[in-house]
């Protein structure tokens, strides 16, 4: 290689060799280090141990936020990849004006959650919300106020998160019913094997790959959740639909206790390092997959 | 996607069916609950108050009206100024358009040195930037927010322009590596052997044949930082607060009287800008997803 194109090399990389060292790595063990910290309003360096960690394991809005989390994440995940699913093995039927069905499934997911949030709280408003059209339709015991009832209030933000992924993963889906071989199908019809049956026990352990990736799209999105939550109830009624990364944000620039948010922060990474990779050490795994 | 459509074509004759019948039921079901908050929203924000109070959410208004768009638009309040949601779209605007530039730039100038030059440590230096794809933005965000105090960059254009280009970093290299290495290896040797050195294959050979992936950054990269909210919120300061930002302003400081149509039309005018790329660009803006998705 000529040393002026070398040269050029690392020029080139070099932003991304500065944001990789500062802004990754170095913001990132800048945060554990301040978990283990007692900073308040400012960093500090008085080195606690795991003093964060372990009042973290009792504060109550911690926990609560962890619960959350795991409740939405396990029926968003599965709603989302179950509703998706089905919607693209019914659009690959060959079914009449496919495309539109295709863009009205998938508009949502081009919206913010922010925007998301904003309509599914006007949609769900107690008073002048759905609960109403049910009452005005002569339905007086139609109750549907989830939205400011402490224990309900996160399948709220399940529905409005499904509705704003579901699309997504039935545009992945259909990637994939796409790639399976024709000649699967005909053998499927010359056995006279139910459709229901073919998907379920052949075409689906053929798309693992799809779900894969649709998996890890959404897992993401749920440890990133955030913007849904403080558009839709700001966490609220009281803390009952806090999530972890709101946590953080709040103890962040709110509460200011900067050693409680990193020693959150920190959990979550761990966590989502945990979860994913499994996952995605059985994506890489797959023998070459097709392409979307 | 192009790979294995099947091959029977065109329309197939209708032959009603039950399963066929209950396949359209639900997706004609499927399509009603997709559509309805649109429907919502846009039939809100076309009411007045009084009829939003007593009438029900989906009834058509009796009198559509466009004042609240024009409220919304020009003067609905976040806190104590009064001047619309119009703010949030120019600071969107001049959030977003050197964003998408030099985040795109800087991805494709680094997936190109990734994937033809492979410098030493380049794997190292492409797994760091596919791990951070899927890390939480709240491990980063407060270092980041010190270093850019310390630098003087924290609260404004410029520091949000830095900090989408740092967190598009990963799905832009991905993307333009991933295009790059599908490229013929021939193609590049021959330009070598021909004496061009990095920027000249880059500038003329590689940028030319990377347009239909530079169209998919693009649209990957204007939905996502108009989008954004969390660095708009952390990073931009109150001069530039993006619409997204300015828009849970307006709904969720409300003191007194909420105007459910004005919110409505903020929001609807928020969606504006995504809707319109995602309706354009119809199956590009699935490539996009899926070229963000796919990973090595």
């Amino acid at each position: 290689m000529r040393i002026g194109s070398r040269l050029s090399t690392h020029l080139a990389l070099a932003p991304a060799l500065l944001i990789a060292l500062v802004a990754y790595c170095g913001a990132m063990g800048w945060t554990i280090w301040i978990s283990f910290t007692n900073s308040r309003m400012l960093p500090s360096s008085v080195f606690v141990g795991l003093r964060q960690y372990s009042s973290l394991a009792t504060n109550e809005r911690w926990l609560t936020s962890v619960q959350n989390i795991a409740i939405f994440g396990l029926l968003f995940i599965a709603m989302a990849l179950v509703l998706g699913f089905m919607l693209a093995a019914l659009i690959d039927q060959r079914v009449r004006a496919e495309s539109l069905l295709r863009s009205v499934f998938l508009y949502p997911f081009s919206m913010s959650f922010i925007v998301t949030g904003l309509a599914w709280r006007w949609l769900l408003d107690p008073t002048l919300g759905i609960e109403k059209v049910g009452h005005d339709l002569g339905l007086a015991w139609f109750r549907f106020d989830w939205l400011v009832r402490p224990e309900r209030v996160i399948y709220t933000l399940v529905l409005a998160a499904v509705w704003h992924a579901a699309g997504l993963v039935m545009a992945i889906m259909l990637a994939g019913l796409r790639g399976v071989d024709p000649e699967i199908w005909k053998a499927v019809r010359v056995d006279g094997i139910p459709a229901w049956r073919a998907y379920l026990f052949i075409v689906v352990p053929l798309m693992r790959g799809s779900f894969a990736t649709a998996v890890i799209l959404l897992a993401v999105s749920v440890a990133r959740l955030y913007d849904l939550s403080v558009a839709m109830t700001n966490g609220g009624p009281g803390i009952a639909s806090e999530v972890p990364a709101k946590f953080v944000m709040d103890h962040l620039f709110e509460r200011g206790n900067v050693g409680l948010a990193t020693a959150a922060a920190t959990t979550m990474l761990i966590t989502v390092a945990a979860v994913l990779a499994p996952l995605m050490y059985w994506q890489y795994r797959q023998p070459a997959r097709r392409p979307l | 996607m192009s790979a294995a459509i099947r091959e029977p074509r065109g329309r197939r004759p209708w032959k009603p069916t039950p399963a066929r019948l209950g396949l359209y039921a639900f997706l004609l079901i499927s399509a009603l609950f997709f559509l309805m908050p649109l429907y919502v929203m846009v039939v809100t924000s076309l009411k007045g108050m009084p009829e939003i109070r007593q009438a029900h959410l989906l009834n058509l208004p009796a009198a559509p009206s466009f004042a609240a768009w024009s409220k919304a638009w020009f003067a609905a309040c976040t806190g104590l100024s009064c001047n619309g949601i119009r703010v949030g779209f120019i600071n969107s605007l001049r959030i977003m358009v050197p964003s998408v530039i030099v985040s795109i730039l800087v991805g494709a100038i680094t997936g190109y040195a990734l994937s033809f030059w492979r410098p030493r440590g380049a794997v190292l230096l492409f797994g760091v930037l596919i791990a951070v794809a899927f890390i939480p933005y709240q491990v980063f965000i407060y270092p980041l927010v010190r270093i850019f105090s310390y630098l003087g960059i924290n609260n404004s254009v410029p520091g949000i322009v830095v900090i989408h280009t740092i967190f598009g970093l990963p799905t832009m290299t991905l993307i333009f590596r991933n295009h790059f290495a599908a490229l013929p290896e021939e193609l590049f040797k021959a330009a070598r052997v021909d004496g061009a050195g990095f920027w000249r294959i880059f500038g003329a050979i590689m940028l030319p044949m990377a347009l239909p992936i530079i169209v998919v950054a693009v649209i990957l990269q204007v939905t996502g930082i108009w989008n954004d909210f969390i660095f708009g919120l952390v990073f931009a300061g109150r001069e530039n607060l993006p619409m997204t930002v300015q828009l849970n302003n307006i709904v969720n400081s409300t003191q007194g009287e909420r105007e459910y149509n004005v919110e409505m039309a903020a929001t609807l005018l928020t969606a504006t800008v995504p809707l319109v790329v995602y309706f354009i660009s119809g199956r590009w803006f699935v490539r996009g997803i899926a070229a963000g998705a796919v990973k090595g």
